[in-house]
């Protein structure tokens, strides 16, 4: 056993942590959950808002079928079963950012449960997650207060957004754990397209449970909830907060008690907001207004038959087919877009590793001096392929292949041997132009030409360069030097 | 008005004369913007002179309860938690009767929020009925059936949870029709039970009811309970009676009924029988849960009431109570502006719904309301029609069941089983009582059909009116206006 070398640790060493994750997620859809408004980030306050959102007398929820589509996806994508019956509940409770003063969710009836995500990135061994349940809610408006005024404003763009709430077992078992199973479930979320999970625009917002027991014992402890946790960064502050919180308790041999806290990113310490007492009854019952309808089978069944390869496989066969370095595995994994465009070229090139490197370097350089993305660019992945193919085979040099990346998308009419030959920057690999300029090196070079024969055969390469140089690019580096080796040899 | 014998202008100037003279004498309106009507009445003139067609309705003056949506009206649902509140849109009802070419002409008192059986519990005034105005007009669509007992329209919309478009029409003489739960559109409905509340026609005749119920009826996507699919027109149903079979369960024959009232309902059956329908008397037991029906439907309609009215807070519209801190200025406006009895049912339903007691009280009723529901079903595998009186007994004096809701709440008896299985009902004019503390006061007959019936039940009612003959109209009725 190490000696213990912060609080944390010193917790650690003797109580296992367990933590199951709530994670709310605006779904994608083009207008609100119950009405027509536009669900939009970023908004003018209260200009995304009707009757309907507003919580006007007489008004009622018409269901937005895009919102149940998503999520019937993201259930599939987290290997959910899918509930065959769709039903809404009404949670009650007084905010001024609840403009009905209920929240209609799914209480007895989730979308989906019993699913599972396999966490295999990050710091961690890989481990598994179960999913308990996800289930469909309209998200509330917001309060504002300004500053250094004693008021608060309520913002109701938000109010009626879909969400998601995804509700994770209690598998995990460090703030490392948390942040890499979060990080998955972005992933997931945004490569099957139902969210952009955006944190900072709070489309993508964690509580936290955590509770200890001592290493070894199966029952678990007394659990606290921190809530409202919009960072990756905040969720494993206030895991690790509330360990050392309940430890220190459990060590003075006092009680955990069942607490709702809040985190305070300043301090990084937690706070207490209510107890179990004080916790709001919220009188749940079947909302009236919608009624309850069945699911086909056969529809979900298309839209799983249509869900695009997830990260977790995507991960494996770039790491055991293709054998991308993990660094470039990550990178693409992080950008659904990036990895199709990189899917493309690998395919079209029939080179994955070429492709991913010029990806990284080449394409992306390009991509930040156009400033324009990806999929935008003159330069497809089948327009990059070519030029591949033209490096594989010798025809042209990396050094002109970065030359001919700019030409390609700077000419969206012209192919990659096309701009090669306009810029005269086809490989000379035909031995008697070579060999010309290779003699005119050796003759030109005569003091390195004796110190590698003296025994320096390093001052090869500086040979070579020497004819690169002579050639402008365009010698065959692989023939120039077979040929160089030759004629010292000789 | 559409064959240009009536000008609409004419016509609204009429209405507005007789709502002048006769309003003060039932306080049926909460509040009437004549010159809107005016310019609705100018329109469907200026329309009828292009040779266009407004619709059916053309220039016909409807009143509204003021808990129905019309952008830019009042909609105080008879609360002054809604005091001054103006709706920013138009409900489907609105919409529908001014495409009919219909002229909306004022706003009908209610029981706040629709709760109650004799609108006195109005957030402003009580309505008076127009037979007696030392009576109730009942509730809680109090308001438009007094404005149609009083002649000053011929038709008005109700709305109903329990009995309050049947139960005011009857006391009111006149004809109440509650359709189907999904027939028409609750968007734009102040919601008290939400899976109770449907809107319904009160009228003079029958015949006119039949017409708006045309009007309103129909799919809606705005509300996602409102039935897919086209709607059988009433009007073009066979306004006959020849074969009909109609049943009178004795559960309706309760001891709890007025004799004078039975005596009344009793004629009418030799009415429909008169006029080739088959009635039978069905033996006590086949509708067992009847009796549940007034705690099953005061459980459901308050659940979802609690539900309903919480948005009423004073944060977003309506006026508001100052507090020291947020809850408290919650509980100011909610404890301040809501009356007695809306308070009474909130904390009701609040009750009911709550952790550890919703499995015993919410849903011991809504298992109920499932028995209710089907033992009314099997009754239509025998019968075209159920038979019974609308109301216990005629109109009661203001004041008389202010004190004692439970005796308030028995008003429903007869009506809020209909509404539990949200079954088409219809309450028309079978004469006065001879006798007793109902003595010359309307009695109406009530007649309940399979859900989705509504045409068969309005074409019934036709055919009852037209065996029977005109109603016996109100004192108001008579007298000249202006």
């Amino acid at each position: 056993m190490s000696v213990p070398t912060s609080p944390l640790a010193d917790v650690l060493s003797r109580y296992e942590p367990v933590i199951g994750l709530e994670v709310h997620v605006q779904l994608g859809t083009a207008s609100k959950m119950f009405c027509r408004c536009e669900a939009r980030f970023g908004a003018a306050p209260n200009t995304l808002v009707c009757p309907v959102c507003a919580g006007h007398p007489g008004t009622l929820p018409v269901l937005n079928g895009e919102a149940v589509r998503l999520g019937v996806l993201a259930g599939l994508a987290l290997s959910c079963d899918i509930d065959a019956v769709t039903r809404f509940d009404r949670k009650n409770y007084f905010y001024p950012d609840l403009p009905k003063a209920y929240q209609i969710t799914q209480f007895d009836h989730p979308l989906c449960r019993d699913g599972v995500l396999r966490v295999e990135a990050g710091a961690c061994e890989p481990f598994e997650v179960s999913i308990t349940r996800a289930h469909l809610e309209e998200d509330s408006g917001k309060i504002v207060h300004p500053e250094g005024m004693d008021i608060s404003l309520i913002d109701l763009n938000r109010a009626g957004t879909p969400l998601l709430e995804i509700v994770s077992g209690p598998d995990m078992h460090s703030a490392e754990q948390a942040r890499a199973y979060l990080q998955e479930l972005q992933r997931v979320l945004r490569h099957v397209g139902v969210s952009d999970a955006d944190m900072e625009k709070g489309q993508f917002r964690c509580d936290a449970n955590v509770s200890l027991r001592p290493i070894g014992r199966e029952a678990f402890g007394t659990r606290t909830e921190t809530k409202n946790l919009n960072s990756f960064g905040f969720v494993a502050g206030a895991l690790q907060a509330e360990m050392i919180r309940q430890g220190a308790l459990l060590d003075a041999g006092e009680e955990v008690l069942q607490l709702t806290m809040g985190f305070n990113p300043d301090t990084g310490l937690t706070h207490a907001l209510r107890s179990k007492e004080e916790a709001h009854d919220y009188r749940y019952f079947r909302e009236p207004d919608l009624p309850s309808f069945a699911i086909d089978p056969a529809w979900v069944q298309s839209l799983a038959d249509e869900l695009p390869e997830l990260p977790g496989a995507r991960r494996r066969r770039y790491l055991d087919e293709l054998q991308l370095p993990p660094k470039q595995v990550e990178a693409l994994l992080a950008d659904k877009s990036l990895a199709d465009w990189f899917d493309a070229a690998a395919e079209a090139s029939g080179s994955p590793k070429q492709a991913a490197n010029w990806l990284f370097t080449e394409v992306l350089r390009l991509v930040n001096e156009q400033k324009r993305p990806l999929h935008e660019l003159a330069l497809t992945p089948e327009r990059l392929a070519g030029l591949l193919t033209l490096v594989d085979v010798g025809a042209v040099s990396v050094q002109a292949g970065r030359l001919i990346v700019t030409a390609l998308e700077e000419q969206p009419e012209q192919d990659a041997r096309a701009l090669a030959e306009a810029l005269d920057l086809l490989q000379v690999s035909d031995d008697s132009a070579l060999a010309g300029m290779v003699d005119e090196v050796l003759t030109e070079e005569s003091d390195l030409v004796t110190r590698y024969r003296e025994g320096n055969t390093a001052l090869l390469n500086a040979l070579l360069g020497a004819v690169m140089k002579k050639s402008r690019g365009k010698a065959n580096p692989g023939s120039a030097r077979e040929l160089l080796a030759a004629r010292l040899e000789a | 008005m559409r064959a240009g014998d009536l000008d609409p202008g004419d016509v609204i100037e009429q209405a507005i004369a007789r709502l002048t003279a006769r309003d003060p004498e039932v306080s049926a309106y909460l509040d009437a913007d004549f010159e809107r009507a005016r310019l609705q009445a100018a329109d469907v003139a200026e329309r009828l002179a292009r040779g266009e067609d407004p619709g059916p309705l053309a220039g016909v003056p409807v009143s509204l309860k003021d808990n129905m949506a019309v952008n830019g009206a009042t909609l105080t649902a008879g609360s002054r938690i809604l005091e001054g509140y103006r709706a920013p849109y138009s409900g489907h009802v609105a919409e529908r009767l001014a495409a009919a070419g219909a002229v909306l002409l004022g706003r009908t008192n209610l029981d706040e929020f629709a709760m109650g059986a004799s609108t006195e519990n109005s957030g402003y005034f009580p309505t008076r009925n127009p037979w007696d105005r030392s009576r109730v007009p009942g509730g809680s669509s109090g308001g438009s059936a007094a404005a149609v007992g009083a002649g000053i329209v011929p038709v008005a919309l109700g709305s109903e949870t329990g009995g309050s478009v049947r139960q005011p029409a009857a006391f009111c003489g006149v004809t109440g029709f509650k359709p189907t739960y999904g027939s028409v559109s609750r968007f734009g409905l102040v919601a008290f039970g939400s899976s109770l509340d449907q809107i319904g026609p009160i009228a003079a005749w029958a015949e006119d009811a039949a017409l708006v119920y045309d009007v309103i009826a129909g799919h809606d996507p705005r509300d996602a309970t409102s039935t897919p699919g086209e709607r059988a027109r009433a009007l073009d149903a066979n306004a006959s009676l020849e074969g009909l079979k109609i049943g009178v369960p004795e559960e309706f024959l309760d001891d709890a009924v007025d004799k004078h009232v039975l005596e009344r309902v009793s004629q009418a059956m030799d009415v429909l029988e008169g006029a080739g329908a088959i009635t039978r008397v069905i033996k006590r037991g086949r509708l067992q849960h009847m009796a549940l029906s007034i705690p099953v439907y005061y459980l459901v309609a308050c659940s979802e009431a609690s539900a309903n009215l919480a948005r009423f807070d004073g944060m977003r519209y309506g006026p508001r109570a100052e507090g020291d801190d947020l809850f408290e200025a919650f509980g100011k406006t909610r404890g301040q502006l809501f009356g007695p009895e809306v308070r009474r049912r909130i904390v009701l339903g609040t009750f009911a719904l709550s952790a550890g007691y919703s499995e015993a009280w919410y849903g011991k009723a809504l298992a109920v309301r499932r028995l209710i529901h089907d033992e009314f079903a099997a009754l239509f595998d025998e019968f075209d029609l159920i038979a019974g009186p609308t109301a216990p007994t005629g109109a009661f004096p203001l004041g008389d069941k202010s004190d004692d809701p439970y005796a308030m709440y028995l008003c429903d008896l007869l009506t809020a089983p209909a509404c539990l299985a949200g079954l088409p009902s219809v309450s028309v004019p079978c004469g006065l009582a001879r006798k007793g503390a109902s003595k010359g006061l309307p009695v109406g007959l009530s007649l309940t059909g399979a859900a989705g019936s509504d045409a068969r039940v309005l074409a019934a009612a036709r055919a009852f009116e037209a065996a029977r003959g005109e109603p016996e109209r109100s004192p108001l009725w008579k007298e000249p206006s202006a």
